[in-house]
């Protein structure tokens, strides 16, 4: 089958790989009939996370339709139009019965090489890297699904593809950090990053019932697509004090929560982007967490950070103290999908959550390496690179 | 550098290393049971009642497979979060030099028991043992092959 496949530091390829197979009794295969990428594609794709093979099949936000199942699936037929969570969970341990989806102990098969990094093991996930169990990614014509009764969800029949795709990774992820950080009637809520993630960040904390979102970017066209579809306030950090912004915005207290959706590769205002850059290639650190540290230095006493972009492992001048002293809660999370992901269905269903527009750029698998392009410079107003792997 | 040269050096140096190792490791192979340390226990907590873990004695088959060479203990988990199932090895484990040989060659016998526990808690919990992609790649390179070796090794090994 056709693949979109990563073969080395930003370079990939459009190729032919073996099939997938049913491995395991509760195995499905599907046939992808939508595929995204994602911003933390680009890390692996970059070579900040060190755990790729030339061949692996990239790409984890995707939907289509079952073509075989396993012995033991139970919940899904041939046929059946499916979103499919990006983490792969048992959904019978302890962390999936609390609603930890992320922190499965059974979905991750090469549980030592996270365990060395970060202590203990979190599940897997499609096509992220063999410390995520190096499972295939979704950026192919077909793609086993293990767990299957657990990761796959029906669409309802008033959902399009496009709109449900976003249900796999984005949506929920954005959802997560809402939750999670503690949302609630009347909140003042700050995002940064007017990507996918972020848009829906900004989005689930209105329908929690925030008074106030204000989503914070560089990007002209990515702020007005979160003004015009989002319906939140929004920030240029570059041309404004986002800490003396958001003070004068909240009466001078900061947000009562704030939600990173940025990552590893955050981009730092001034020289200082430069200095970030030095550090992490030298290996000084490994990750850049400009975001990060803003939000905690700009949420109010006792508020809440939810760090939604993807770390790798270590930072530099991480504003430890701030947490401390001033009380703040601060957690993050690789996202806990398959809890969201039937809700985020009925919303779509109902039309509360928009996502159709995230898919900026749609375009066959063939022209993978163009869409990351698109993707990774910013080029042609894109938010996200959409194939589709039968066209 | 370029690549090739880099590709060589990098080769080369792992080649002199698993040479020291391996003269150490003889060195005190041949001081009699200098490479052996007591093991600790290794310990999973299964999410299942202890009676599930093991109904009438009997052990989950991975752990079963491994008869005499190691002891097992099972205790209830605090909060109701299901049964301790641990195992150490009755003889002991290679130590110093020789651990880092046994572990690079897959010879640690600590490998074959964190394997038997994950196995037995993934059996126990979901009812199958979950396999890896296949083939795990469709290109094998120099460059990822410290990579290969970790992922051929990482059921067997980490914090376990």
């Amino acid at each position: 089958m056709k693949a979109l496949v990563w073969e080395g530091v930003n370079e990939l390829a459009v190729t032919s790989v073996p099939d997938p197979r049913i491995l395991n009794r509760q195995d499905a295969i599907l046939k992808v009939s939508l595929s995204s990428v994602c911003g933390s594609d680009l890390h692996q794709i970059s070579g900040y996370i060190p755990f790729m093979r030339a061949g692996d099949v990239i790409g984890h936000e995707f939907m289509g339709e079952i073509v075989e199942v396993g012995p033991d699936v139970a919940r899904h037929r041939v046929g059946d139009r499916v979103v499919v969570c990006s983490v792969i969970a048992c959904g019978r341990c302890w962390y999936c019965e609390q609603g930890l989806f992320s922190l499965c102990d059974n979905g991750n098969t090469n549980p030592a090489i996270t365990e060395t990094l970060w202590g203990y093991h979190p599940a897997g996930i499609f096509g992220y890297s063999h410390a995520m169990g190096g499972f295939k990614g979704s950026h192919a014509e077909y793609v086993r699904l293990p767990f299957a009764d657990q990761i796959a969800f029906p669409v309802p029949d008033g959902v399009d593809d496009m709109t449900a795709l976003f249900a796999s990774d984005s949506a929920p992820t954005g959802w997560m950090g809402a939750d999670l950080g503690g949302v609630r009637p009347g909140d003042v809520v700050a995002v940064w990053g007017c990507g996918a993630v972020g848009q829906m960040a900004a989005r689930a904390a209105m329908l929690l019932g925030a008074e106030r979102v204000i989503a914070i970017d560089r990007y002209g066209y990515r702020l007005e697509m979160t003004e015009r579809e989002v319906g939140c306030e929004v920030l240029d950090y570059e041309r404004t004090d986002v800490d003396a912004e958001l003070r004068e915005r909240t009466g001078g207290r900061g947000p009562d929560v704030c939600i990173e959706a940025v990552g590893l590769e955050a981009h730092t205002p001034g020289l200082r982007y430069r200095f970030e850059q030095a550090k992490q290639q030298l290996r000084l650190e490994t990750d850049r967490p400009h975001a990060v540290r803003q939000a905690i230095l700009s949420c109010r006493k006792g508020g809440s950070v939810f760090v939604l972009g993807v770390f790798s492992a270590l930072v530099d001048k991480f504003p430890l103290g701030a947490v401390m002293n001033k009380g703040l809660t601060l957690r993050a999370a690789q996202q806990h999908g398959e809890r969201y992901i039937p809700m985020l269905l009925d919303r779509m269903a109902k039309g509360e959550l928009k996502t159709a527009h995230l898919a900026t750029h749609p375009m066959p698998l063939d022209e993978g390496p163009v869409g990351y392009d698109l993707f990774k410079n910013k080029r042609d107003g894109c938010v996200r690179s959409v194939f589709h792997p039968s066209a | 550098m370029n690549r090739t040269v880099r590709r060589v050096v990098v080769l080369a140096g792992v080649s002199a290393g698993v040479i020291a190792a391996r003269r150490i490791a003889t060195r005190q192979e041949g001081d009699g049971a200098a490479g052996q340390v007591p093991d600790r226990w290794h310990t999973v907590t299964v999410n299942r009642p202890h009676e599930e873990v093991a109904p009438g004695g009997r052990l989950p088959d991975p752990l079963a497979g491994l008869g005499d060479a190691v002891e097992v203990r099972l205790r209830s988990a605090p909060g109701g979060r299901g049964t301790e199932l641990a195992a150490r090895l009755r003889d002991g484990a290679p130590a110093g030099a020789a651990e880092a040989v046994a572990r690079a060659a897959g010879s640690d016998p600590r490998q074959d028991l964190r394997a038997a526990l994950r196995q037995s808690k993934q059996l126990l919990e979901t009812g199958e043992v979950l396999s890896p992609d296949e083939p795990s790649t469709t290109r094998r390179t120099l460059r990822s092959l410290p990579l290969e070796l970790a992922t051929r090794r990482a059921g067997g090994e980490g914090r376990l």
